[in-house]
């Protein structure tokens, strides 16, 4: 009898739809409390594999906050308390025996201001892969440093200059540069805390192109302010209003139809 | 939906565009009217003031059009916004041809008068053509109030158009089987007719428009239909032995 169970097991039918991407990350009755302030309240929402998610809502409804629990960024916040279950492919994120490096080498974040270390593009970039142990000989680290700033768009523009300090790059290519330094140690995932909004048009655009070919890849998951761009690069979006989150769905939806009258006047600009 | 934008303009360039659509439809509705009472009256002014007319419903269609784009262009509106905007396009689309019907029904006008052996049909034209300005008021009152119900009702109306259509197909056929000389003033009443019947068609896309305006849904379930006459034949048999005088020479 137990082998036949076996067997069914195997051979079962997998439960996920097969259009729907695999879940990589998942939240679960989530809670985030500054000090005895409830800032995110009972949140639980999927992130898929190879897509880009947008969190949306207003100044202080706690879409950074719940970007950063993906990567316990919140650790280094005294006051702030998680609770619920957050898991990455499957595994809980905030049990003890997590290697809190190691997890925020598998999810990466940019910020919303570019913060290249003072020292050169190269070193900027080989400064995970190094400290990760990631490169066995010189050879290697060239190697990483050089696909990573390949596969952040910036390689062509800098590739005479490596040596020349991150900082007196452009914003957009500073961002640029940051988005390589969390590529360099090979992670899955990438959150982003509104990259773009201190850049103008183009640099934007050029980042929006960067994040849709990034999406082969890695799985995004972008907080931003701006409409516009969690419509144009977004395939899921979640709302969050007052520490809830209102509505979570396919961009298209949301922006076309959203079911909750808030989303509807949020993203229509009745409410700010 | 009560809330306002938080940018007022964006409220007044929707306000603008919606105002922009209503006057669109008042116009068309009076023109019809007009046309209407231009024919039971063989009032041959006032059908061509219907033609002259539509030029200004052309217009009016143009200002829509440059709206809509201005806030598809400058506001990027989403959700209800967006369906808003873009069928205020395909609303004053449908109003234009039902304008250019009007106008086609109008010239008509002159040609019909003269013949008087029709009174019965063009009381049937008359019960169309109320029946659809009905329907065309139904769908501004359903556009102004967001009223679903109202352009749901206006889908079940249009079969009653259609029946009419029908009735009056077979009896203008009937007409010109009896007397040759009866085909030129029955064609153009039946093109009149099927100008009409056109209405109605465009009032119920309308609707749906609107249906989709508010809900973010099309209609689903199929709406009565009775239009048939692309079925009908008649034969001289179907007149009856007395009814087909045929002259020997």
């Amino acid at each position: 009898m137990g082998s036949m169970i076996k067997i069914l097991n195997e051979t079962a039918i997998p439960v996920t739809n097969p259009i729907e991407k695999p879940c990589i990350l998942s939240a679960k009755n989530v809670d985030v409390f500054y000090g005895n302030k409830l800032a995110i309240n009972d949140v639980s929402f999927d992130i898929m594999e190879n897509q880009i998610t947008a969190l949306i809502g207003p100044s202080g409804c706690g879409k950074s906050s719940v970007l950063r629990c993906f990567n316990r960024m919140n650790d280094m916040i005294d006051a702030c308390k998680v609770t619920g279950d957050i898991r990455f492919a499957g595994q809980n994120i905030y049990d003890p025996k997590v290697d809190v490096v190691a997890l925020r080498a598998r999810i990466g974040m940019v910020f919303q201001k570019a913060n290249p270390f003072p020292k050169s593009i190269f070193e900027n970039v080989a400064y995970g892969p190094r400290i990760h142990g990631l490169a066995k000989s010189k050879g290697d680290l060239e190697e990483i440093v050089i696909s990573a700033l390949k596969k952040a768009g910036l390689y062509d523009e800098v590739a005479n200059r490596l040596d020349e300090s991150g900082t007196g790059l452009s914003g957009g290519q500073q961002q640029r540069l940051c988005i390589a330094r969390a590529l360099a140690v090979d992670p899955q995932v990438i959150l982003m805390d509104e990259p773009c909004s201190s850049l103008d048009p183009i640099a934007t655009a050029v980042i929006e192109d960067l994040m849709e070919s990034m999406k082969e890849n890695y799985t995004i998951v972008i907080v931003t302010h701006s409409m516009q761009q969690a419509s144009r690069i977004s395939q899921k979006t979640a709302f969050f209003h007052l520490g809830d989150l209102v509505e979570f769905g396919d961009t298209e939806t949301i922006f076309t139809n959203p079911e909750y009258e808030i989303t509807q006047n949020y993203i229509s600009g009745r409410i700010g | 939906m009560n809330n306002h934008h938080i940018v007022n303009s964006f409220d007044n360039a929707l306000n603008k565009n919606e105002s922009l659509i209503l006057e669109m439809g008042g116009r068309v509705e009076q023109q019809l009217s007009l046309a209407t009472r231009a024919l039971q009256k063989e009032d041959i002014k006032l059908s061509k003031k219907v033609v002259s007319s539509h030029n200004h419903i052309r217009q009016l269609e143009g200002k829509v059009n440059a709206s809509a784009i201005q806030l598809l262009a400058l506001r990027h509106p989403v959700a209800e916004d967006l369906r808003n905007v873009v069928m205020s396009l395909r609303i004053a689309g449908h109003l234009e041809r039902i304008g250019q019907y009007t106008k086609n029904m109008a010239r008509r006008t002159h040609t019909i008068t003269k013949a008087d052996a029709f009174i019965g049909s063009i009381d049937v034209l008359v019960r169309m053509s109320e029946l659809v300005q009905s329907m065309i008021k139904s769908t501004l009152d359903a556009y102004n109030n967001r009223e679903a119900q109202i352009a749901e009702d206006v889908r079940e109306q249009d079969e009653g158009v259609d029946h009419m259509h029908n009735t009056l197909f077979r009896e203008l056929l009937t007409y010109m089987m009896e007397d040759p000389r009866n085909i030129s003033g029955a064609m153009h009443l039946l093109f009149i007719a099927k100008n009409i019947e056109r209405m109605g068609d465009h009032s119920v896309e309308i609707a749906e428009e609107i249906i989709f305006m508010i809900t973010g849904g099309w209609p689903t379930e199929k709406r009565p239909k009775g239009d048939n006459t692309s079925r009908m034949l008649l034969s001289p048999e179907d007149l009856g032995p007395s009814s087909v005088t045929v002259e020997e020479h």
